[in-house]
């Protein structure tokens, strides 16, 4: 009972540590531009290739799943969208990221605590935590949005694809529907989520990479551990967010 | 001079390190050696503070260490270098960047003064035209002289050494302890090294004390060393083949 407890006090106290301004700006952008390269850029991929796929696959399934003549075919393009706005890009894409970039960003701050490399700039005097996890929590919260938009683009391209390519629904009647009813506010909602997943994935991956304490079996549970804990708490904040900014 | 007064330093209800009380000299070479285990990578991280000590208080040319905040602590920590059992060099730099690294954080110098000190230390280390080189692409001999380099390209009051040799043949062993032994003599350092290797032991304990199930258990030169009727330290000493034979 007690070690939930004392985890997440451990947890506050080292964002108190890393949430502070850094010792040297100019380090500090380079180190904030390579994360964005490394964290941001090289997720593009993945991120291209599942939301295509994904949004075809929804696209199908509610087309396939319309049996009503009184359901017009431009539903599809309308649940198409909403999925992916609301839930898919957001929620479901931050958790496939919390499994590629924060397991990476454990193991690269673990293997560096294991082999003493930390301990070489707590020597240094410089805050190590500070330098290593800010930049990465920084680059992940302004790219993050980027990718969420560009998946959820993707989505409805892959939706509108998969229509046309089935036959199921013409691209006017996906057109007509990805138009229908459409409200700002939704783009607002899914991409504060993805500002708080974003801290959440790298905060959360950080920390545990930071107090890894071992060898290479250590790296490897820090790893596995910062992307389950990461997947929970963005299913919780998923809830409490939509709470709050749909109910 | 660094000065540990009665140090005590408890994991759990082991008690590591007991009572440890002892003085490292300017210009010396300083040695802590002992068995793996007997608390001499602990001592060494209570003195530069990677571990909080349970009681007692280490002094730095009179200035209570332990007492510190960590903005002072900060401060003294650009005073001293150190050098890891595995070199700790950041992967992801290369060799000038490695060594470059303290200077770009803590100095306001110009791109050509940083690389002039740089070219220094490394070519002091006798690596001259490796700065391009990555971590992964150098030897353990020169992984561990580019730590070197780094811990002294700010000049450093208080060098630390933690098992220098490890990992390393007899020849750049030998190598890198008289490199430690140079500098140390060169800039007057307060140094302190980490071993549990004889060659060094004898080649360069200035200052040797020895540690013992978390005590201090001897203390000496290395001079001094192979003549002592300390059954501990003699089992120390002589625990290898080597020595045993060339006692017989």
């Amino acid at each position: 009972m007690l070690r939930p407890i004392s985890t997440i006090g451990d947890y506050v106290l080292l964002m108190r540590r890393v949430l502070t301004k850094p010792q040297k700006g100019k380090l500090f952008w380079q180190a904030l531009l390579f994360e964005i390269d490394q964290l941001g850029v090289d997720s593009l991929g993945i991120v291209a290739f599942i939301s295509l796929f994904m949004g075809a696959v929804v696209a199908i399934q509610t087309a396939y799943n319309i049996d009503s003549p009184f359901i017009p075919m431009s539903m599809v393009g309308w649940t198409t969208r909403q999925s992916i706005i609301l839930e898919f890009s957001p929620t479901v894409m931050s958790l496939i990221l919390a499994g590629k970039v924060g397991s990476r960003i454990a193991s690269q701050i673990g293997t560096m605590r294991v082999t003493e490399q930390i301990d070489a700039l707590e020597i240094m005097g410089v805050n190590s935590a500070n330098y290593l996890i800010l930049p990465k929590i920084v680059a992940l919260v302004l790219i993050n949005p980027v990718l969420i938009v560009f998946s959820m683009w993707l989505g409805i391209i892959g939706g509108g694809g998969a229509m046309v390519f089935a036959k199921l629904v013409s691209m006017n009647d996906y057109l007509h529907g990805i138009r229908t009813d459409f409200q700002a506010y939704i783009i607002f909602y899914a991409l504060t989520k993805t500002l708080f997943f974003a801290f959440i994935i790298a905060s959360v991956s950080g920390f545990f990479g930071y107090r890894t304490d071992g060898g290479a079996l250590e790296v490897g549970q820090a790893s596995t551990k910062a992307v389950v804990v990461s997947s929970i708490v963005i299913i919780l904040f998923n809830l409490l967010l939509t709470q709050l900014l749909l109910g | 001079m660094i000065e540990a007064r009665n140090i005590n330093k408890f994991f759990g209800e082991n008690n590591v390190l007991q009572d440890v009380s002892c003085q490292f000299h300017p210009g010396k070479t300083n040695l802590i050696i002992g068995q793996s285990g007997s608390g001499k990578t602990v001592l060494m991280k209570c003195l530069v503070g990677l571990y909080e000590v349970d009681s007692g208080q280490v002094f730095y040319d009179g200035r209570d260490f332990s007492a510190m905040d960590i903005k002072q602590r900060k401060e003294i920590r650009q005073e001293l270098g150190m050098l890891f059992q595995g070199a700790a060099l950041f992967d992801s730099l290369n060799v000038q960047e490695n060594v470059m690294f303290p200077l770009n954080m803590f100095t306001k110098k110009s791109s050509e003064e940083k690389l002039e000190r740089v070219n220094f230390v490394l070519k002091r280390v006798n690596l001259e035209n490796r700065n391009k080189q990555m971590p992964s692409e150098l030897s353990g001999g020169m992984k561990k002289r580019v730590a070197i380099a780094r811990a002294i390209v700010m000049n450093p009051k208080y060098l630390f050494c933690d098992e220098p040799n490890s990992g390393l043949d007899p020849l750049t062993s030998n190598l890198i302890d008289l490199l430690i032994q140079e500098l140390t003599y060169e800039y007057g350092i307060t140094t302190i090294v980490n071993t549990h290797d004889m060659n060094s032991v004898l080649s360069i304990g200035d200052s040797i004390e020895f540690i013992y199930k978390g005590r201090i258990w001897w203390s000496g030169n290395k001079e001094e060393i192979l003549h002592m009727g300390n059954k501990e330290l003699n089992e120390f000493v002589f625990g290898t083949e080597l020595t045993k034979r060339l006692r017989q």
